[in-house]
C-alpha cells in the first residue's frame, strides 16, 4: 500500500514553510528553500490582540495566519493546490487514504496537544501545526513533521485525533496538496519574490488599526509598561514568558522569524544581485538580535531576577525600538522592491 | 545605533554562537536555527535549546502545576468534582472541554459539582474519560499513573 518511497523528509525551522518546501520538492520543484517559501508566502507578521487570551496569556503572533504561506507561495508560482476540510472523520480518513494511494504527499493541519511524539512540555492546545503524511503501512501513517530530525509514524487513531483537535483554529481534518505543474522558471520565481515582499510590506506597515504590523509591536511595548501594576508581578511574568515562547519556541527559527526573513532576503539577492537586499538582510538580522535581547530582559522578569517598574519600562522600550527599526527596514525594502 | 548593537552582542545569532542549552525538546529532537557564518552569509545550525526559552516554558508549567495542585485540593475538600482536576491537568478550560466532549459549557459547570458528578451516567463519564485519556475508575479516584 505504501506508494511514497520517493518522499524526502527534511527538517525545517518553521512547520508551514518546511511543509511547503517539502511538498514542492515532492512534485519536482527543487528551487524553493524554506526561506524562499517563507518570504514568497509573506510569512513575517506581528499581531497583538488585547482582550483575547490564549492559554491564559496574551494573544501574540509573529507569523501570518496558518495556511497562508502555502497558499500564497503556490499561487505566486502558479502551482495548483487542493485544500479540503471535513465534517466527518470517516470521510477525512478515506480522502487521505485515496490521495496517498494516488501517490500524493499530503499536508495536514493538526493540533499538537495529542501529538504522540512531542514532549509533554510542548503539548499545548495549539491547532496550527503542520505536517506531511506521505504513506501508510498497515495501520501506521508515515509522517514527516518538519520540526523533527527524522520521519515518524502515527496510528490511524492518533492521526485522527490530531486532525480533529478542538478549540481555537480547529483544523477540522484540513489537508492540502500541490499538483505537479512542470518546471518553474527563474523569471517566475523572481516575480513571486517581488510579490511576496510587496505583500509583507503591506502586512507590516499598512494594515489599519493599532494591533497589527510594526504598530502592533509598539502597542504591545506600551502595554507591557502597565503590566506590572495591572496584573501584578507574577502574572506579568507569565505573560512575558508567553511572549518569549511565541517568539522563540520551536517553529520560529529564532528571533520571531526575523532570521528566516533575513535568510530570505539573501536568497532573493541570488536572483536579483542587488546589494541593497544584502544590507536589508542585515537589518532583519539586527531586528532578530534585538528581539532576542528583549527575550533576555523578559526572562530576567519571569525568573524573578528583575521586577521593578524600571525593568518593565525597559522591556517596553525595547519593543518600541524594534518597531521603529522594522518600520525603517520595511520602508527601505518597499523602495528597493519597486526597483527590482 | 551601532553602539547599541555592539553593547547587546551576547544575542547575536552567529553560527557558532547558536545556543546549545539542553531543554526538554532537545532530548527528543534538535531544532533548526537560522544563523550567519563568518562571512555574514545565512546558513542553518541545529540547536539543543536556549536557556531563556526553557525558563519561559518552565515558569509556564510551574503555574499549570500549581493550578493542578489547587484543583486536586478542591476535589479532596469536596468543593469540586474530579473533572476540575483533569481539566487543569489537560490545560483545558470549559470552552475547550466543551468542544471535545460535546457537552455545553453550562453542563460542564454542573458536572464540576461533586453531587452532580456522583450521579453521572457511565455514558457521560466515558466521554470525559476518553478526552482525558484515563479509565472511568481513574477519573473517579484521580489515581493516575504518570505518563
Amino acid at each position: 500500500m505504501c506508494m511514497q518511497n520517493s518522499f524526502q523528509h527534511a527538517q525545517a525551522a518553521h512547520c508551514e514553510s518546511g511543509v511547503t518546501r517539502n511538498l514542492l520538492q515532492h512534485i519536482g520543484i527543487n528551487q524553493i528553500t524554506e526561506p524562499l517559501a517563507f518570504g514568497i508566502g509573506a510569512g513575517l507578521f506581528f499581531a497583538y490582540v488585547p482582550l483575547l487570551r490564549i492559554n491564559n496569556g496574551p494573544a501574540i503572533a509573529f507569523r501570518s495566519f496558518p495556511g497562508i504561506i502555502f497558499k500564497r507561495t503556490c499561487n505566486s508560482l502558479g502551482i495548483t493546490v487542493t485544500r479540503k476540510k471535513f465534517s466527518s472523520k470517516q470521510k477525512a480518513k478515506a480522502f487521505l487514504d485515496k490521495k496517498l494511494d494516488e501517490g500524493f504527499a499530503v499536508g495536514c493541519q493538526v493540533g499538537v496537544y495529542y501529538l504522540p511524539y512531542f514532549p509533554k512540555e510542548y503539548r499545548f492546545h495549539f491547532n496550527a501545526h503542520n505536517l506531511i503524511v506521505y504513506g501508510k503501512e498497515a495501520d501506521n501513517y508515515l509522517v514527516s513533521d518538519p520540526i523533527m530530525e527524522y520521519p515518524t509514524t502515527m496510528t490511524s487513531y492518533q492521526l485522527e485525533r490530531v486532525r480533529f483537535a478542538r478549540g481555537a483554529l480547529a483544523p477540522k481534518g484540513q489537508l492540502y496538496f500541490a499538483e505537479h505543474t512542470g518546471n518553474i522558471s527563474n523569471e517566475r520565481i523572481k516575480a513571486a519574490i517581488k510579490k511576496g515582499i510587496k505583500r509583507n510590506v503591506f502586512d507590516m506597515l499598512h494594515i489599519p488599526g493599532p494591533i497589527a504590523g510594526v504598530k502592533g509591536i509598539a502597542f504591545l511595548g506600551r502595554r507591557i509598561k502597565n503590566w506590572r501594576d495591572k496584573l501584578g508581578p507574577h502574572k506579568a511574568g507569565l505573560y512575558l514568558a508567553q511572549l518569549v515562547r511565541m517568539q522563540e519556541e520551536i517553529g520560529t527559527g529564532g528571533g520571531g522569524f526575523r532570521y528566516i526573513y533575513g535568510a530570505f532576503l539573501q536568497e532573493a539577492n541570488n536572483y536579483f544581485d542587488k546589494d541593497e537586499l544584502m544590507i536589508l538582510s542585515d537589518e532583519f538580522t539586527k531586528a532578530g538580535d534585538l528581539w532576542r535581547n528583549a527575550a533576555v530582559q523578559a526572562s530576567g522578569i519571569y525568573k524573578g531576577r528583575l521586577g521593578t517598574q524600571q525593568d518593565f519600562n525597559m522591556m517596553g522600550d525595547q519593543l518600541i525600538e524594534i518597531a521603529e527599526i522594522e518600520r525603517q527596514a520595511f520602508l527601505k525594502l518597499s523602495t528597493v522592491n519597486q526597483h527590482l | 545605533m551601532n553602539t547599541f548593537y555592539i553593547s547587546h552582542k551576547t544575542c547575536r545569532m552567529k553560527k557558532d554562537e547558536v545556543p546549545q542549552d539542553l531543554g526538554s525538546l532537545g532530548k527528543i529532537t534538535k531544532e533548526v536555527c537560522y544563523a550567519t557564518d563568518a562571512s555574514g552569509k545565512y546558513t542553518t545550525e541545529l540547536s539543543n535549546g536556549w536557556e531563556v526559552k526553557t525558563n519561559a516554558l518552565d515558569v509556564t508549567w510551574d503555574d499549570i502545576n500549581q493550578k493542578i495542585a489547587a484543583a486536586k485540593q478542591k476535589v479532596l475538600n469536596n468543593e469540586a468534582s474530579p473533572i476540575l482536576f483533569f481539566m487543569e491537568k489537560n490545560i483545558m478550560n470549559t470552552g475547550i472541554l466543551s468542544s471535545y466532549t460535546g457537552f455545553f459549557k453550562w453542563q460542564i459547570k454542573r458536572h464540576l459539582k461533586p453531587a452532580v458528578f456522583n450521579k453521572l451516567s457511565n455514558k457521560k463519564l466515558t466521554k470525559y474519560a476518553e478526552v482525558f485519556n484515563v479509565s472511568i475508575e481513574e477519573l473517579k479516584t484521580m489515581n493516575v499513573h504518570a505518563e
